[in-house]
């Protein structure tokens, strides 16, 4: 049915928009969870969370960073079945002949990261949205306290491990997909797509670093 | 040299078709690697077995007929080189070759290693030429191209059809190729009348025979006998997306 509606390239296309556009929320996300590590008292991280569940616009744009993961789940899989059926008779010898390797890996990278997006969903955003958090005065006011329940999540060593895993996964997802969303778009120019390659491998590296910092230091710490 | 072949048999479209091994010795690193399969097909023959049927035409590496996915590779070790090129030399003493056809749900096979890659020619028929009329000779200088641009459009050109993209890609996708196709016009004055139309028509006709999407894995390129440049591809979404979004209704 997709298919016949849409050509193999506007998937991917689309698929591409989607998943910078995933990615740069990646970034927004992380710069507000390392705040956690900067206070005891984790004032600026509860502020920040306050912040971005009264900001009008954040929340407009909640629901269009919902719509976006799952056209690129959606996406991801249409694209994903189709291959297989491409090739019904696979090779006895696998090839190995990839200049991006975790591209062979999307999916099961990408599964991953999915039932990682429904643990988070339920531990934090349910409960931030739904559940009752305990409340804490600063100065500058009374907030709910969001950040005693990630120090208290992060306190089990079998939740750290899963998400610690989840994360370098999602790293891998982006290393190839980063460039690959790039090529994808018609980005292709043998000025930039070499700097766009390295950018994408230490962006990478720095989203994994950045997430996986903050349960390693709480439950060392 | 003494070998061992793992080699698919499939008598036709309808078998199962199964894997078969055969020893061939005695044979030297300087011969090709088809003229080792023609002395085993040669004592296939004398013992009144069936040779194993595989495409071969030109072998010089232009034709683009040859095939062949050797040890987990399209045309075998090396780079840049078609099947008919590569030379023994390549495999070690007492080795065990697997030798099978292109897999892709478009290139059915048609007998063991032979494969019907009908579904390239389709895509063709679907918009890979220039129409132009009869008519007195034009000045071969009227129009001014870039040097730059003409060396890319040539280096699309130097696609042989061969189907090693296919093969090697994890997605049996047909991308590399329909992008060589659609660059070698979409980068000339000649090309650019029926640009857009043209790769609608291709990219609609590849989805249509099943061929896999893109996942920029690269592996086409990596494998491709003439070293066609992903770039291609990126060319090819740049031109089809300027298509959806510029050419008029039909
Ligand atoms: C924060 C989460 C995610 C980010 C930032 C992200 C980002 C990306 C990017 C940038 C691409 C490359 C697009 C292209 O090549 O055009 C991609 C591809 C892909 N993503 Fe994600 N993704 C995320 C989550 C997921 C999830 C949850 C799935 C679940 C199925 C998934 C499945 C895929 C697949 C299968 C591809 C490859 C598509 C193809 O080329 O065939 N991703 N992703
Ligand atoms: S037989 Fe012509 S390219 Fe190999």
């Amino acid at each position: 049915m997709v298919k016949i509606m849409y050509a193999s390239i506007t998937k991917k296309i689309v698929m591409s928009l989607v998943g910078l556009f995933l990615t740069s929320f990646l970034v927004v996300h992380m710069s507000i969870n390392l705040l956690i590590l900067f206070d005891d008292t984790r004032q600026l991280f509860n502020e920040a969370a306050h912040f971005m569940a009264t900001n009008p616009f954040i929340q407009t744009f909640q629901w269009i960073l919902f719509i976006g993961f799952i056209v690129h789940i959606i996406l991801g899989l249409v694209l994903q079945i189709q291959n297989w059926m491409a090739r019904p008779v696979g090779y006895d010898r696998k090839g190995s002949s990839e200049m991006s390797f975790f591209s062979k890996y999307m999916i099961h990278t990408g599964a991953i990261v999915f039932i990682f997006l429904l643990l988070h969903f339920a531990n934090f955003f349910v409960k931030a949205k739904f559940g009752h958090l305990e409340e804490i005065t600063y100065d500058s006011g009374t907030f709910e306290d969001l950040g005693i329940l990630v120090v208290q999540l992060f306190q089990d060593g079998g939740y750290v491990a899963f998400y610690v895993i989840a994360i370098l996964l999602l790293g891998f997802h982006l290393e190839h997909g980063f460039q690959s969303a790039f090529q994808s778009l018609g980005l292709n120019h043998n000025k930039y797509t070499p700097v766009i390659k390295v950018v994408g491998t230490l962006f990478s590296i720095a989203i994994t670093l950045g997430y996986i910092a903050i349960p390693l230091v709480i439950y060392f710490s | 040299m003494d070998l061992t072949l793992k080699i698919w048999r499939q008598a036709s479209g309808l078998d199962k078709g199964k894997f078969v091994n055969y020893k061939v010795g005695n044979i030297s690193h300087d011969a090709s690697f088809l003229e080792m399969l023609d002395i085993l097909n040669e004592e296939l023959v004398i013992k009144g077995d069936d040779p194993v049927a595989f495409d071969h035409d030109c072998r010089e590496g232009i034709c683009g007929a040859c095939s062949l996915y050797i040890n987990g590779r399209p045309h075998g070790p090396d780079r840049g080189i078609t099947t008919c090129q590569m030379h023994m030399r390549n495999f070690k003493d007492g080795e065990t070759i697997v030798i099978e056809p292109w897999r892709a749900k478009p290139f059915p096979v048609i007998k063991d290693l032979m494969v019907d890659r009908t579904a390239f020619d389709k895509i063709i028929q679907a918009g890979g030429f220039v129409s132009v009329r009869t008519g007195g000779v034009p000045d071969a200088n009227a129009i001014a191209i870039p040097k730059h641009d003409a060396d890319l459009a040539m280096d699309a050109a130097a696609c042989i059809g061969c189907g090693a993209c296919v093969a090697a890609c994890k997605n049996a996708s047909a991308m590399l190729f329909v992008s060589a196709k659609v660059s070698q016009f979409a980068l000339l004055p000649q090309g650019r009348p029926e640009a857009h139309e043209r790769v609608q028509k291709m990219v609609a006709k590849m989805d249509e025979l099943g061929f896999g999407n893109c996942t920029n894995t690269y592996a086409c390129e990596a494998e491709c006998p003439k070293e066609i440049s992903v770039a291609n591809i990126a060319r090819m979404n740049r031109e089809f997306l300027t298509a959806k979004i510029v050419a008029q209704k039909a």
